[in-house]
């Protein structure tokens, strides 16, 4: 007589998973932001290093206190609060005071995040947001650019000798100051913590993309717009591309999945948006920067872009358009 | 042949680990178990007695009905007990239970059958008892039957066979390819049809090569290489990828002109034609991360399924679940003391690393369902909706067209059982719009009545 197996598991099919899990791709993005926090270590010294641990430490703890005080399930295992940790601390100047940092935290955690549902029902990026009210709260502290030995000689010299602070290379374009791009590629620039290398920083996307964790629809529209529109203006579209936040924006924020269409169509056009709100801001707004608003912008048109660009069903006649 | 577009589909680890391997015929089990419904359609009667003498390929059960096909005895042996009990489909259903003599005496009614015309053939189609044996077990006779006749140009064999771990449609390529052709032909011939693919994926080259030689000289008969991408043997998927055609919700094939075939089902039907013996027996692959000696055998239907595995050196590892089919669409089942039917093409054991639920999280909107699926639906929104009984939502979804291919449930990060929970809500929206039909087809007779009896009353 054969051997009976019984009281088996019962499940409905698929029996199998592809291995990635939500952990998986939020690991994956803490990943692709090593390169560009080894610059930054390197350029900025031990500040880079601490402004990460306690935003990383404030997120993962207002996570695990929202889910706590809301009676939810623990998300911490997820990861995601890390990851908006990390990318909030490369927003930031590395001379904000830490107790500013931790408000930016609370406002991303708290009050994008958690207050909304959690992981995957906030309608913006909470650490897009996080750095936007702390650029409206604390306009002054959010735009102190401190300026270390290892920085571009142009950025020096334009601040001064013994300048601890200084003009961005967008804040210098505005005075017709232009920083080398290929100081500006490295990283040897002022800014916030983790957007200053932009070589890092496509590493780091290229990895995204060969793991599958984001496609690239979002940084190449993103990326493309904006150099084509510098050319049209008449400015070194290499320049734009390593300024400021695109890179970091294109790969790292614009990417963030709820707040981005599902589709590709919808990618192209939120990655366009993106381009275009952001070279408008360089242009004519009163920040030197944009990217942060621009990528604001779009997630709150995301919706819409997800209507507009519904796929074509298969199913049924002529794809399901009424 | 194709457009060169291809529908939305996800790579899954093949895990073909027996490929290569001959099928095996299994020894003799202690009983067959058969039970009279292993098609879609009327389950069968049973045609004999407690007591009787059957032989190997003699009519058991059958039924008039329109969709059905006969159950054929696997073995020579006397009829223990008709009995009612659970089969694997987790129905209640009339099993014959026979004890095998060992000698296996064939039939006397197992001779070739004689097929001059178009009906003659859907006669002897219908008597080799074959139903689609990837799985789908819709009788094959009935498929060769369609309502209209001269709209079909395209016979498909479906040898794609995208489901990871099974290999016997590969295997019986390789072993028996030109009976395959044989049968390609003869379905050409008889049912008039103009042209015929056979689609295979590109991970079987022996396979492609193989039938392409034995296809030559058939220029109405085309070898289309298809892409490694599940589920390439979907209905759906394969009439488009190799015609190009939308194969609609709700349709069938043959309104877009095809009709299509498993490729074991063709083999064995044209082995009964060649020969008069019916489908009796059905090759499978046994695997799964428990299975002493994977391989592929040739299974008397009937024979219970844990003898199936003993045959196959039982398992090495405390055994959590147990999968028939392949491990995308095929079903866990509760025991494992079920006898083989027709539709079975895998018994997959699994320890826990398997066997394993995992916690459904939140859903992140990465897209991946969206991507994965082949009818181009909004997996994460159906589900969403179903969790908020939102009906108006999974209409506005077209939640009806789904497959169920699994493809949403196998790639999401958030380990959300995409495709469970769609089903459930299609399900439920279909019983719905059904009461909504039924109602208003009621009401506009009862409007009708009304409105003769106030015909009637106005002319006295
Ligand atoms: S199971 Fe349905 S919804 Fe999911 S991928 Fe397949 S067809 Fe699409
Ligand atoms: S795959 Fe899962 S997590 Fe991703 S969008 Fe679909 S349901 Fe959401």
């Amino acid at each position: 007589m054969s051997t009976k197996h019984t009281n088996l598991i019962v499940s409905s099919s698929p029996h199998v998973c592809d291995p990635v899990d939500t952990k998986t791709i939020m690991r994956a993005v803490v990943i692709a932001l090593v390169p560009a926090f080894a610059v930054s270590c390197s350029v900025f010294g031990i500040t880079a290093l601490s402004m990460v641990a306690v935003c990383v430490a404030a997120c993962v703890l207002f996570e695990a206190a929202c889910r706590k005080l809301l009676n939810r399930p623990q998300t911490i295992g997820d990861w995601s609060a890390v990851v908006t940790g990390v990318i909030l601390a490369f927003n930031l100047p590395s001379t904000l005071p830490y107790w500013m940092a931790v408000i930016g935290c609370f406002a991303a955690l708290v009050l994008v995040k958690q207050l909304f549902g959690g992981l995957g029902q906030n309608f913006a990026n909470p650490a897009i947001v996080g750095r936007i009210v702390l650029f409206i709260a604390f306009a002054t502290p959010m735009t102190n650019w401190e300026i270390t030995p290892r920085m571009s000689s142009v950025i020096r010299e334009a601040a001064g000798a013994d300048a601890v602070t200084g003009a961005t290379p967008l804040g210098l374009l505005n005075k017709g100051i232009e920083v080398p791009v290929n100081d500006m590629a490295i990283g040897f620039i002022n800014g916030s913590l983790g957007e200053i290398s932009a070589v890092a920083l496509l590493l780091g996307g290229i990895y995204l993309i060969y793991r599958k964790v984001i496609t690239w629809e979002i940084p190449v529209a993103f990326l493309a717009t904006v150099a084509v529109l510098a050319v049209l203006m008449g400015q070194n579209p290499l320049f734009h591309l390593c300024a400021g936040g695109a890179m970091l924006g294109a790969f790292f924020m614009a990417t963030d999945y709820v707040t981005s269409p599902m589709t590709g169509k919808g990618k192209l056009i939120f990655g366009i948006g993106c381009g275009i709100m952001t070279m408008l801001i360089r242009q004519f707004g009163s920040y030197p920067e944009g990217v942060s608003f621009a990528i604001l912008l779009m997630n709150i048109l995301t919706p819409h872009i997800d209507n507009w660009t519904k796929t074509k069903l298969n199913g049924v006649q002529n794809g399901g358009a009424k | 042949m194709s457009s060169g577009k291809h529908l939305n589909g996800i790579h899954v680890n093949h895990s073909k680990n027996t490929a290569g391997q001959a099928i095996i015929p299994m020894t003799l089990p202690e009983k067959v178990y058969i039970p009279m419904s292993q098609h879609i359609g009327a389950p069968c009667q049973p045609i004999v007695a407690v007591g009787d003498h059957v032989k190997v390929g003699q009519k058991i059960g059958d039924n008039e009905a329109p969709v059905c096909a006969p159950i054929h005895s696997s073995v020579s042996g006397d009829v223990v007990a008709i009995s009612k009990a659970m089969s694997q489909m987790g129905r209640v259903d009339t099993i014959i239970e026979i004890v095998p003599d060992g000698k296996q005496e064939i039939a006397e009614t197992v001779v070739p059958p004689v097929v001059t015309d178009k009906a003659s053939f859907i006669k002897a189609v219908r008597e080799s008892g074959v139903v689609g044996l990837g799985g789908a077990t819709f009788p094959m006779s009935v498929k060769f039957n369609v309502r209209e006749p001269a709209k079909v140009d395209t016979f498909i064999v479906n040898a794609a066979e995208c489901e990871p771990f099974i290999t016997v449609d590969h295997q019986n390529m390789l072993t028996h390819g030109q009976e395959i052709v044989d049968g390609v032909r003869a379905v050409l011939k008889w049912l008039n049809v103009e042209r015929a693919f056979i689609g295979i994926e590109t991970n079987k080259p022996d396979a492609i090569a193989k039938m392409k030689e034995l296809t030559k000289d058939d220029s109405n008969i085309t070898i289309a290489e298809l892409r490694q991408v599940y589920p390439q043997g979907a209905e759906r998927v394969i009439i488009y990828e190799t015609t190009g055609r939308h194969l609609l919700a709700g349709k069938l094939p043959a309104d877009v002109g095809c009709i299509v075939s498993n490729v074991t089902s063709v083999l064995k039907m044209q082995q009964f034609l060649a020969t008069g013996m019916p489908l009796v027996s059905k090759s499978m692959t046994v695997d799964g991360n428990c299975v002493a000696n994977p391989q592929n055998v040739d299974v008397p239907i009937g024979t219970p399924l844990c003898d199936v595995i003993e045959f196959c050196g039982g398992t090495t590892k405390e055994v959590k679940k147990i999968v028939l089919g392949g491990p995308m669409m095929g079903r866990a089942i509760p025991k494992d003391e079920y006898g083989v039917i027709k539709g079975n093409s895998a018994i997959l054991c699994f320890d826990e690393t398997f066997a394993t639920q995992h916690e459904a999280s939140a859903c992140i909107s990465c897209g991946k369902c969206v991507r994965g699926c082949p009818m181009n639906l909004m997996p994460c929104k159906l589900a969403k909706a179903w969790e908020q009984q939102n009906i108006d939502m999974l209409r506005e979804y077209h939640v009806t067209t789904c497959m169920e291919c699994g493809c949403c449930g196998y790639s999401c990060p958030a380990r959300k059982q995409l495709n469970f929970e769609i089903k459930l809500a299609k399900q439920w929206v279909m019983t719905e719009d059904r009461k909504a039909a039924d109602k208003a087809k009621a009401e506009a007779e009862a409007a009708k009545a009304k409105a003769e009896a106030e015909k009637e009353g106005g002319n006295k």
